[in-house]
């Protein structure tokens, strides 16, 4: 009974040297049975990253042929595409862009982790109707974005019911900083009910007993919750806020079905670079999703090592950070 | 004891009291917030055409009228409809039979580079869509694969893996290994033991990912846009982004509501009969 139950807790140092003396020489099985797996990503995910870099590196000129007179597209090696992320007239799309990918991200994850953490104290709280709550929660998650776009797109019509409820005449979804509003309020309908869940199983994973010792030491509510609720739920909530942001990074379906495709104002690093690749100067696109990827590598370094997000967890390792 | 105790994964958080009048007020304003624009989509669904820019709460006279011209053979929604299923459906099942031989082996088999594998699979997650686009375009147009389904089940079946493998490693990580251990006691081979003991009692992990899965796939767009142009070969999500007006310019928003009710409300049924499955799911990679 007492190794079942500590079983999971360090597979670490136990399990492996049981495993160890009885699987050895595993190593080739173990590779025969994830091959599948790595082949797939390697194919599907490996080789465009890859192939990426590679093209972002290829600079094609629409020019004249001086001696047939035809139009031809003439490709070389160079950074010309890297180059024009600093100077002449797409810099300073790029940078708007840039921009964007930023603001979004950083907004729409701060007011849905505050947004989230509330309605996870709330439903923490609630002990009836937990089913239904967790259901109506999950109904903006489970909507596709696409068509949470066109609905968004719907109520900021003119005549729409965001303008009756408001009583404005805001044109929500032409070019402005209201295009950008109404992209960030989209994407928060949607994602705040998410940390709110994450957020909910983190906070159920503190003990009761360290509530009940802080009443004892007369802690009222607001400074329980910060020296007490918020402490213990940060690995969890680290770890929502990661997922959330490099989901923000790479935002795309809203701000292309909610506004269009190659808007000033929502034009994120994603629907630029989609634009590019539609209008095939597939180099500045590949150069446009480089830097991107290289953006979100650079976000997830920085929370795994400066605020010790734990993705791995206890899944693998059974140590934590 | 006491270590048990601390872990015991259904210990309540907060102190436990009688739900007080506030968070009933809370619980109404979450779910008000969580499902009017849902409600919105709904009704506007609903509503005749004619008073299709009425703003009132109650779609009264109702008609049918938007789900019949959604389902008008020009749309080619039907089809669309089938080809999800099929994108969806596959990639659910081939992600689940990779990912559940990788996760069983990341779980239970103890070799080199273990760990490294895991945290790659993981990382290739946060991988932009639109950075594998690009390329895949090209390699997808010089093997003739644009307007297929292979051309979306692959970068779909990509996006699920990670999570996927995540969550049934952590799944499989949970059970004891007494119980392979008995298995071949009684004389049953490893793959007999998977089979007939490990992968029973597994079900309920492996029901959770494939309903995340499916979820995920069905909702992909960026690759279902790009990699297809005819419309037959269109997901429902992408051809109802697509709709047109009877006149080009405008956007038959009543027609594209009825459509989205359609494609959403398969998953907010599969939501409310799995939410808690759905929400263990979700939560294993956060906090577990």
């Amino acid at each position: 009974m007492t190794t079942t139950v500590q079983a999971p807790r360090k597979p670490a140092t136990a399990g492996r040297a049981r495993k160890n003396r009885r699987n050895a020489g595993t190593g080739r099985f173990a590779a025969l049975l994830l091959s599948p797996t790595v082949l797939v990503l390697a194919l599907v995910i490996g080789y465009p990253i890859v192939s990426a870099v590679r093209l972002s590196f290829l600079v094609t000129h629409n020019g004249i042929n001086p001696t047939t007179g035809m139009v031809e597209n003439t490709t070389h090696v160079g950074v010309d595409n890297y180059a024009a992320i600093f100077s002449g007239d797409t810099a300073s799309q790029f940078w708007n862009a840039f921009w964007n990918t930023t603001t979004f991200t950083v907004a729409g994850v701060f007011v849905e982790t505050v947004l989230g953490v509330l309605m996870a104290l709330i439903m923490n709280r609630a002990f009836r109707g937990r089913g239904l709550v967790r259901a109506s929660v999950l109904v903006p998650w489970a909507i596709p974005t696409a068509i949470s776009g066109l609905l968004w797109k719907w109520i900021f019509q003119s005549e729409g019911i965001a303008n009756t409820l408001l009583h404005t005449h805001i044109l929500w979804t032409t070019e402005g900083f209201h295009a950008w509003v109404a992209v960030l309020v989209a994407d928060v309908w949607k994602t705040a009910p998410f940390i709110g869940l994450l957020a909910l199983a983190g906070l159920q994973m503190i003990p009761g007993d360290v509530y009940e010792a802080a009443k004892v030491d007369g802690s009222g509510p607001w400074r329980t919750f910060w020296r007490i609720t918020l402490p213990l739920a940060r690995p969890a909530l680290v770890v929502a806020v990661l997922f959330r942001m490099l989901d923000a990074l790479r935002m795309f379906d809203l701000p292309f079905v909610l506004i269009g495709a190659h808007k000033h104002s929502v034009e994120t690093l994603s629907t630029f670079a989609w634009y590019e690749a539609s209008n095939l100067r597939y180099g500045s696109a590949a150069a446009y999703s480089t830097v991107l990827f290289l953006y979100i590598a650079l976000v997830a370094f920085v929370f795994v090592k400066v605020l010790g997000a734990d993705l791995v967890g206890r899944g693998v390792s059974g140590r934590k950070s | 004891m006491s270590a048990v105790t601390a872990t015991t994964p259904g210990k309540r958080g907060a102190p436990r009291v009688k739900t007080s009048p506030f968070s009933y007020v809370g619980i109404a304003l979450i779910v008000v917030y969580c499902l009017a624009p849902f409600y919105w989509m709904v009704v506007s669904a609903l509503r005749r055409p004619a008073d299709q820019f009425s703003n009132k709460l109650i779609p009264w006279p109702m008609s049918l009228d938007n789900f019949v011209s959604a389902f008008k053979p020009a749309n080619g929604f039907t089809r669309a409809l089938l080809n999800s299923l099929i994108v969806a459906g596959t990639t659910t099942v081939l992600t689940l039979i990779i990912g559940i031989t990788a996760a069983y082996v990341l779980a239970r088999l103890e070799f080199r580079f273990k760990n490294v594998i895991l945290a790659a699979i993981i990382a290739t997650s946060m991988f932009p869509g639109i950075s594998l686009l690009v390329p895949l375009l090209e390699l997808f147009v010089s093997i003739d694969w644009i307007n297929t389904y292979q051309a979306m089940i692959a970068p779909s079946m990509s996006f699920a893996l990670p999570l996927a493998v995540f969550n049934l490693t952590a799944f499989f990580k949970q059970m004891p290994f007494a119980l392979e251990e008995a298995a071949q006691i009684d004389g049953a081979s490893p793959m007999q033991a998977f089979r007939k003991v490990i992968l029973p009692l597994a079900a309920p992990g492996v029901f959770t990912t494939a309903i995340l899965t499916f979820i995920a796939a069905w909702n992909e767009f960026i690759i279902a846009l790009s990699v297809t142009n005819k419309q037959s070969m269109r997901t429902a999500p992408v051809i109802t982004s697509l709709f047109t007006g009877q006149y080009g310019y405008d956007q038959p928003f009543g027609t594209q509501m009825a459509a989205g009710v359609v494609v959403t409300v398969p998953l907010v049924i599969l939501v409310l009969f799995f939410q808690r499955r759905i929400v263990e799911g979700l939560t294993a990679g956060g906090v577990k």
